[in-house]
């Protein structure tokens, strides 16, 4: 049985780009998929299709059961849908806002006035619920358009870079929110910059590039397929280099690296913590002393990268995941590009 | 935070939904949110004012005695004929407003969102042009008053002339199913707004609105006679009782016959620009 979020060979082009070139999705109900690609990868306009919003040149996509060419407004009483620009209506107070989405989903009057005060609630607006949505911060505009996306609790919700521009505060609750509608059964598609989100959000990972699925699995698979383990040590002193690379030597899977400038060694193994603890007491054996000691995982960076052959991001960003006003920028100027081609066709 | 959809009390149910009924009240959700806006954002209102008030002013001051209407420069009979003019060119600049409100909300991601919802196909755009249109009536209300002042009264009586205002009303209410278009077509509410205006000069100004169409040479003199506009300024100076003593009617058929041109017009406009901007709208994304 398909799952919730069902996808076969999309494929969409704006003029000679090819937006998606032949991605499959399935996604469980009641788990998380977190789409994870560059700018220009094709998320977004995956993101469109499934909800009804742009037609695939070809390929089939099935939400909630329903056909999403078929029957796109029955899939629309089905699915949320939080954007990465908060669409709300800044002249609305949040009242307002849901008020008028709760219409449009189809609620009688009395229940989308309900529906808004518990959602207002819920979402810590209740004091900012009579104020035009212009005077909120950024992370209260996401949380309402979050909030308006919920409004008939939909068995669906898509969310596409949920946290991009937002700071790490706003980006923890918003993931505290997330977790939690997942608990309640819902089943989410997210799209993500983001490695960490991704990591720490999803149960599944596609990564797309270039409008194509180039790995998919849990967070835990993509990492075992770039390599396992290493420890990393930083020596107090240049001159503990070598024999802590004789000391090390024997724990590693494989012959250790040197970084001189940084003092660091580094060196493939196997055996997780309890080896740690090992490598430690033998460098005190030897009296090497040490500055600094970890056992690394890959992250998903590295697994971007050696699937890609580039990061994620731009050079400056790869590994921070921090997302910042930076990103937000380029992102905005990407968007724009994207616009344009978009319109030239 | 505890906000999981599942800890909230109930899934709501949806009403019954579907056909005409369900057209007319998603479109006054939207007109409804629109007029919040505009309250909101009065600015937009006054200015709205401001242009037709100068125009008001500057026209019957300036031109008023220079411009022979019906064989005659009596600044006060340029003054009755110009208000039909000033009138429609107002409700027409209506197309400005609809379309940079719908380029806005392209711009913010808003039609994203109510495309994203099941909602009638057509309801975000005839919610924004029937709020114009209240818009409109407003600016119409106004901008009557200042005629008073400045000398303009009718002469065939009230219900005559309510009529003239109806058809203003509803060519203001085609004329912003094209801004709808234009705000559906381009990407910035400024070039909505620009792309709006432009074409309006040509059009209200080769038209009989400012000055009779029979001195002008004959090409522009047909354009003129046959241009929608003309028609409901005709229309409306007929209703209002304005046209001046001896003021030759074109032989033209919609100039002899300018309230059934001018429902005409405004329906068909209506008709294809309505057409347009739904199918636009359908396949709009930001």
């Amino acid at each position: 049985m398909p799952g919730a979020i069902y996808a076969e060979g999309l494929v969409k082009t704006f003029g000679d780009v090819r937006a998606l070139d032949g991605v499959d999705l399935d996604v469980p109900e009641g788990t998380v998929l977190g789409l994870l690609g560059p700018n220009g990868a094709g998320k977004t306009t995956a993101v469109r299709v499934l909800t009804t919003l742009i037609r695939p040149d070809r390929g089939r996509a099935v939400v909630a059961g329903l056909d999403v060419l078929k029957k796109p407004n029955e899939v629309r009483h089905a699915i949320g849908l939080s954007g990465q620009f908060a669409a709300v209506d800044e002249y609305l107070t949040g009242r307002e806002n849901l008020e008028m989405v709760g219409r449009l989903y189809q609620l009688g009057k009395r229940d989308a006035k309900a529906r808004s005060v518990e959602l207002l609630e819920r979402f810590h607006l209740a004091d900012a619920a009579d104020r035009p949505a212009k005077t909120y911060s950024g992370g209260m505009r996401r949380r309402l358009d979050l909030a308006a996306a919920l409004v008939v609790s939909p068995p669906v919700m898509f969310m596409d870079e949920p946290t991009t521009g937002l700071d790490p505060r706003n980006r923890q609750q918003l993931w505290e929110v997330i977790q939690e509608l997942v608990a309640g059964g819902t089943t989410l598609l997210l799209t993500t910059q983001y490695l960490e989100e991704a990591d720490h959000l999803a149960h599944d990972i596609c990564v797309i590039d270039h409008g194509r699925v180039i790995a998919r699995g849990t967070s835990d698979q993509l990492k075992a397929r770039t390599g396992g383990e290493r420890v990393e040590l930083v020596v107090h002193e240049r001159a503990h280099i070598t024999p802590a690379l004789e000391v090390i030597r024997a724990f590693g899977k494989g012959e250790p690296t040197v970084e001189e400038h940084t003092r660091k060694v580094t060196v493939p193994v196997s055996g997780g913590a309890r080896l740690l603890a090992e490598v430690i007491r033998e460098l005190d054996a030897h009296g090497i002393e040490i500055d600094d000691i970890a056992l690394r995982r890959p992250t998903l960076d590295d697994v971007f990268i050696s699937l890609t052959g580039h990061a994620a991001e731009a050079a400056d960003d790869v590994g921070s995941g921090e997302p910042g006003p930076a990103d937000a920028m380029k992102q905005e100027a990407v968007k724009q590009e994207v616009v344009k081609r978009e319109a030239e066709t | 935070m505890t906000v999981a959809g599942g800890t909230l009390s109930r899934r709501p149910v949806p009403t019954a939904r579907g056909g005409a009924v369900q057209s007319v009240r998603d479109s006054l959700v939207v007109a409804r949110r629109n007029l919040i806006r505009m309250r909101r954002i009065p600015e937009v209102v006054v200015f709205g004012l401001v242009q037709p008030i100068m125009f008001v002013v500057l026209f019957s001051y300036v031109f008023g005695g220079s411009i022979a209407v019906g064989g005659s420069t009596d600044p006060s009979l340029y003054r009755e004929f110009l208000m039909a003019g000033i009138f429609a060119q107002t409700v027409t600049f209506a197309t400005a407003g609809a379309g940079a409100g719908i380029a806005d909300d392209m711009h913010k991601g808003l039609i994203d969102r109510f495309r994203s919802l099941p909602m009638a196909r057509g309801a975000v755009l005839t919610g924004r042009t029937l709020a114009d249109l209240v818009q409109t009536a407003l600016t119409l209300v106004v901008l009557a008053i200042v005629a008073v002042v400045v000398g303009w009264r009718v002469h065939d009586g009230v219900p005559r002339a309510l009529g003239g205002f109806a058809l203003l009303l509803l060519l203001g209410y085609a004329f912003s199913w094209i801004g709808a278009l234009i705000g559906l077509s381009v990407r910035t509410p400024e070039a909505a707004t620009s792309g709006g205006l432009i074409w309006l000069f040509p059009l209200t100004f080769i038209s009989n609105a400012f000055v009779p169409a029979d001195n002008m040479p004959t090409v522009l003199r047909t354009i003129a006679e046959w241009n929608p506009f003309s028609a409901t300024v005709q229309a409306a100076r007929e209703l209002f009782g304005n046209l001046p003593p001896g003021y030759p009617v074109p032989a033209a058929w919609p100039m002899q016959h300018p309230v059934w041109a001018s429902l005409i017009w405004s329906v068909v406009i209506i008709a294809i620009f309505r057409g347009l901007a739904v199918r636009k709208y359908r396949s709009a994304t930001a």
